[in-house]
Parts: structure tokens; C-alpha cells; sequence
């Protein structure tokens, strides 16, 4: 689409100073009002006009969602902590480095200087012909574009499509599931808590949304169980270009072992389906393996069963085997942050 | 600044036409459409407006204090190019994917065409503009650059000097390896890249050794 070169169109915009108030203005406006964070996401549909708001939201000016607190050896990571805030605190790098690894390897340093962790598992999904404006099944319509026979799909699902063919495009999403995370959402003054893995939905439960967010809900915490802190842990990031690109796979593992064997493993990858793909056999199958050539193998073939890539997108089979091989392997990654 | 404070639960239910006419000016949407302003739903009621921002705000820009009337809509590179004049500060994408717009908000380089002015209220902005001392004396990156003619057009120059800037205060001394990953977050459309990082890297010597 050409790139409009002129304002946002007008929108009323509150900007809430403590936590309560947030919520409260959420609940009140809304479908009404959208919700900004790092706006990373956000000015993309709203300078393209392809979602229209009346009112905007701002979180910027909520402290009490800033910040990273260590809570009986874990971590409760605020909603609007940035990417950088993420990636370079020494409690996130040291105990539970796939989350900073993932976090550093965001589209590029502005962007990660503002983006916030809340805002990077509830964005959008990336489908070009969803973000131009056509009226495809996720926003509404009776058709998926992508998946046509002259479709350009070379970003789109291989696993767990349902019409939708979208991916989630977010890189913290699968470190997050792999360490157990957990979601803190607030809805005026009620606070309920999803597992991460739950978070994310796919298109056969909600072909409109990414997440289990509805409107009124506001993500506030995102809370890091002591679990996986000090496991092995592995991240790659396969993309374009080395920066700014999003991921066209990525995994995140997280491992634990005792005389060479694997005591339990957790295994995700992300780009490939609607939600970040929790590798629930290969996770099976590691209980108990030794990490030798066998073990890789399977997993990395257990990984890609059902896998069914549509016209443009088959390089991601063998990617997202070899990825997941690579994550149960461990040691240095091919990706530079 | 008592219009900032979020409204209570409901909303306040006594608007004077005072309060009126301000959430209205606050909505920013009193030229644009008139019959906006009637639409029926929660937002078009008055009483939602008065938890809006107030449209004149303070600025903090390169070191002075400026008043300036803001959009609730307006990004950062708008009311810095448009509104107070600073026009070294370049629109290249509008889409965070250039770094032309780069400034620094409270040292940390961030793209002006992504951030709503309204959001930086209270911090402090540094632009191309703010570089040089007050008597004219070059910043240290300005004076490498020109001692390694690093640019050709120099569109995106302004933005990889604050992203520069920007880094060099976390990292006074990097690699050339680091400062290209500081720098990451710029494109430059000629491809001068091996030249712009000699500049860069000049400058952050010279930067040290002042
Ligand atoms: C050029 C470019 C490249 C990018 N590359 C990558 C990449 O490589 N990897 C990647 O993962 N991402 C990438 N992004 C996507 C994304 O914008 C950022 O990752 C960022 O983290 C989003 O966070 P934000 O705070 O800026 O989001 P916002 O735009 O503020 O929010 C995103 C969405 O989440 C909702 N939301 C935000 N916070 C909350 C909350 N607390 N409660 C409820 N809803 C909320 C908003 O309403 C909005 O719909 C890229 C973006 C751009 C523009
Ligand atoms: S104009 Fe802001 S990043 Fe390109
Ligand atoms: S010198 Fe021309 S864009 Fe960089």
C-alpha cells in the first residue's frame, strides 16, 4: 500500500497516570478505544487506515507497569517494560537468558527502545494482504487471501491453520511459553492469570484475535516462574534481513539434564502457526533421551508431523526441523543480534 | 493539568459548557468533522472528554522549554518539522523502518514519526539542532563526520548521528562491529555504510578525547 504521508486521523486520547485507571478506562471504552503501548504496532494500522479508533488509550504515562521485580526466584516483568529494558537486565540474562535473547533480537534498537514486552505478545499478525486492508476471514470476511492459488505466501502457517493461514510474528512469544509464563490480565477491578501457552490463540478458536484478549481486558504483568531459571536454554531467530525483519521461524528451548540425560525439555517455535507452537511430543519424547544424533533426529521429525505448507512456504519444513534440532543440540546459535 | 487526570467511574455527570467546549478542542476534532461530535456511544458524550489531554503542552526540545499546540493524532517528527521549525530532523518512511526521524528522548534514540508527542510530555527531547554548543562549536560526531566526509545526499544523516549520539552513552568506546549494531536501526538509501561508520567511528574518538 502506498504510504500515506500525512496525520493519524483524529482521535481522542487519555493518558491514565496509575494502574487503576488504566483499567478502568479499558473497561469502560472498550471496543470503542485502542490501546497503546510502544504504539510499535499500533501507528501501522492506524497511519494506514486500515483500523480506525475514536479514542486512543496511552499507557505511556503508567509507572506502575514499568519495571522488572524478582519474586521468590522468579520475575514479574510489568507490561510496558521495554525490549532493551528486557534484554539487558541482569536477573532476565543470567537466570533466564532465552527471554533476553529473544527480546535483543527484535526488529532494531528504536524499536526495542520503545516497544514494550506487553505490546510484543499482542500484536497483530503480519499477513500482508490482512494489513492492506482486504477483507479476509480475520477481518471479517468469508475468504483467506493467502491461501489462493496465486497467493505470495512465503511468511504464512504450515501447522494449525484453520482458513486463517497468519502466523504470530512475535519473538518473545515462544521464549515466554518455554519458560512457563504466565499472563496477568486485568478488567476493571478483576485480575485473572493464563498460562502463556494459553495466551495465544489460534484461528479455530478465534479467527479475529491473536490472544485471548478481549475487549476491556488490559494486560498488565507478564510473571516468569522460577521453574527454568538456570536451564539450557537455546534461541534462534531465522529472518531476511538482520534487522528490523521478523521472524520467518524461530525456536526457543528450554532444558533440563542430569548425567547427560534430559530430565525435561520445552520446546517452541514460533512463525509457523497462528500462536507460538508448543512442541508437546518432541517434549515427550526428550524425557529421559540422551543428547545424541538419534534423539535430534526424532525430534526434529516429530516436529514437522502434519506439517502441510501451502504454494511459496515448503522451505520452512526442513527450517523448522533443523531449528528444532538445533534447540535440543544447543550450543552457539547461528543468529548474530 | 487537572484534564489529564482519568475520569471517574462513569464519568462526571455536571459539564459545564466550559468543560464542554474544552474536551471538544481536546478532541481535536472540531475543524475535521462536526458531525463527529454527535454520534451517539459512550466516546461522543461529553463526559468522556473531559478525561483528554489539554492540546497546549510544554516541550522540552534541546534544552529550552516550548509551548506548542499538539494534536492528540501528532507524532513527534510532525510537531518537531512542523509546528517548532526543526526541520533537520527527516521523515524518510513514516514507518519505523528508516531511522531518518532519530532523536534522542531522554538520551535513548527513539523514531520521531512513531511516537505521539503528547507521550513524551515532561522529557527531554534532543534533535539535530541541539548537537552544536551554543557558540557554534561542532559536536564531536558532527566534526568526524566532516573530517570523513562520511555522506553522500546526507538525507539520513541526521538520524545516524543521533542514533550515534545515542549509543556512544551507553558505549563510549565500541568496537566497529558494536557501533554498527547501535546503529542498526538506520538505512542510509545511498549505501555509504563502510564510509559512515569510519565518520562515526572518528567522531566517537574525538568524543573521548575531549
Ligand atoms: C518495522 C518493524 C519491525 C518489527 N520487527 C519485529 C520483530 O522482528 N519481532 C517482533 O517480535 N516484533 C517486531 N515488530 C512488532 C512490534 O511492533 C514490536 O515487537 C513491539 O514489541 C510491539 O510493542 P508495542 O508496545 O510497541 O506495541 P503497541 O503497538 O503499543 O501494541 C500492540 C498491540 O497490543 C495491544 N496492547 C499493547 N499493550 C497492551 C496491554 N498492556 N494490554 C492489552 N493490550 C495491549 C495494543 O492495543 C495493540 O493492539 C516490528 C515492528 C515494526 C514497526
Ligand atoms: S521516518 Fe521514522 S523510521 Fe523512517
Ligand atoms: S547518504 Fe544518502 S541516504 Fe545516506
Amino acid at each position: 500500500m502506498a504510504t500515506i504521508h500525512d496525520v493519524i486521523p483524529p482521535f481522542q486520547l487519555f493518558q491514565p497516570t496509575t494502574l487503576d485507571a488504566a483499567a478502568d478506562l479499558v473497561r469502560e471504552h472498550g471496543d470503542e478505544a485502542w490501546i497503546m503501548a510502544g504504539g510499535m504496532d499500533s501507528f501501522d494500522w492506524l497511519k494506514d487506515r486500515t483500523k480506525r479508533t475514536e479514542a486512543v488509550i496511552d499507557l505511556s504515562m503508567v509507572e506502575e507497569l514499568r519495571g522488572i521485580r524478582e519474586v521468590e526466584g522468579g520475575l514479574e516483568i510489568g507490561a510496558m517494560t521495554t525490549l532493551t529494558d528486557v534484554a539487558e537486565h541482569p536477573a532476565v540474562r543470567d537466570r533466564f537468558g532465552v527471554l533476553a535473547q529473544a527480546a535483543a533480537l527484535v526488529a532494531s534498537p528504536q524499536i526495542r527502545h520503545q516497544g514494550t514486552l506487553g505490546g510484543n505478545v499482542s500484536q497483530d499478525t503480519r499477513c500482508a494482504y490482512y494489513r492492506r486492508g482486504w477483507t479476509c476471514y480475520r477481518a471479517g470476511g468469508n475468504i483467506c487471501y493467502a491461501d489462493t492459488p496465486t497467493a505470495i505466501n512465503r511468511e504464512h502457517a504450515i501447522l494449525g491453520a484453520s482458513r486463517c493461514v497468519a502466523v504470530s510474528p512475535s519473538d518473545t512469544a515462544p521464549a515466554l511459553v518455554a519458560l512457563d509464563a504466565q499472563m496477568v490480565i486485568r478488567r476493571g477491578g478483576q485480575e485473572r492469570v493464563v498460562e502463556a501457552e494459553d495466551y495465544f490463540v489460534g484461528p479455530s478458536r478465534d479467527i479475529r484475535h491473536m490472544t485471548v484478549l478481549e475487549s476491556g481486558d488490559l494486560l498488565t504483568t507478564i510473571r516468569i516462574p522460577a521453574t527454568w531459571a538456570g536451564a539450557r536454554f537455546y534461541f534462534e531467530k531465522v529472518r531476511d534481513r538482520e534487522v528490523w525483519d521478523f521472524p520467518l521461524v524461530n525456536v526457543a528451548s528450554a532444558i533440563r539434564e542430569n548425567g547427560g540425560r534430559i530430565t525435561e525439555a520445552r520446546v517452541v517455535v514460533g512463525a509457523v502457526a497462528a500462536h507460538p507452537l508448543r512442541l508437546h511430543d518432541v517434549e515427550e519424547s526428550l524425557a529421559g533421551a540422551m543428547v545424541n544424533d538419534e534423539t535430534l533426529v526424532r525430534a526434529g521429525e516429530l516436529a514437522i508431523r502434519g506439517a502441510r505448507p501451502l504454494r511459496y512456504n515448503a522451505y520452512k519444513v526442513p527450517l523448522m526441523r533443523n531449528l528444532v534440532k538445533r534447540a535440543v543440540r544447543g550450543g552457539p546459535t547461528g543468529t548474530t543480534a | 493539568m487537572h484534564d489529564n487526570a482519568p475520569i471517574p467511574r462513569g464519568g462526571p455527570t455536571n459539564v459545564t459548557r466550559r468543560t464542554f467546549i474544552k474536551g471538544v478542542i481536546a478532541g481535536g476534532v472540531v475543524v475535521s468533522s462536526t458531525a463527529y461530535l454527535f454520534r451517539n456511544g459512550p466516546l461522543s458524550a461529553q463526559a468522556a472528554r473531559a478525561g483528554t489531554v489539554e492540546r497546549l503542552m510544554t516541550l522540552e526540545v534541546n534544552g529550552q522549554s516550548r509551548r506548542v499546540d499538539v494534536a492528540p493524532n501528532e507524532t513527534l517528527a510532525n510537531t518537531l518539522r512542523y509546528k517548532l521549525g526543526l526541520t533537520g530532523t527527516k521523515l524518510g518512511c513514516d514507518r519505523a523502518e528508516c531511522g531518518a526521524c532519530t532523536v534522542l528522548v531522554d538520551d535513548v534514540p527513539r523514531y520521531a514519526c512513531s511516537v505521539l508527542t503528547h507521550s513524551v510530555r515532561g522529557r527531554r527531547i534532543q534533535t539535530v539542532e541541539g548537537l552544536a554548543a551554543a557558540d557554534g562549536t561542532l559536536h564531536p560526531i558532527q566534526q568526524g563526520i566532516i573530517e570523513e566526509q562520511g555522506f553522500q545526499c546526507a538525507f539520513c544523516m541526521s538520524g545516524f548521528m543521533m542514533a550515534t549520539v545515542g549509543f556512544l552513552k551507553k558505549n563510549p568506546n565500541p568496537t566497529r562491529e558494536e557501533l554498527a549494531h547501535g546503529v542498526s536501526g538506520n538505512l542510509c538509501r545511498c549505501q555509504d555504510y563502510d564510509k559512515i561508520l569510519t565518520a562515526l567511528e572518528r567522531g566517537a574518538q574525538l568524543a573521548r578525547e575531549a
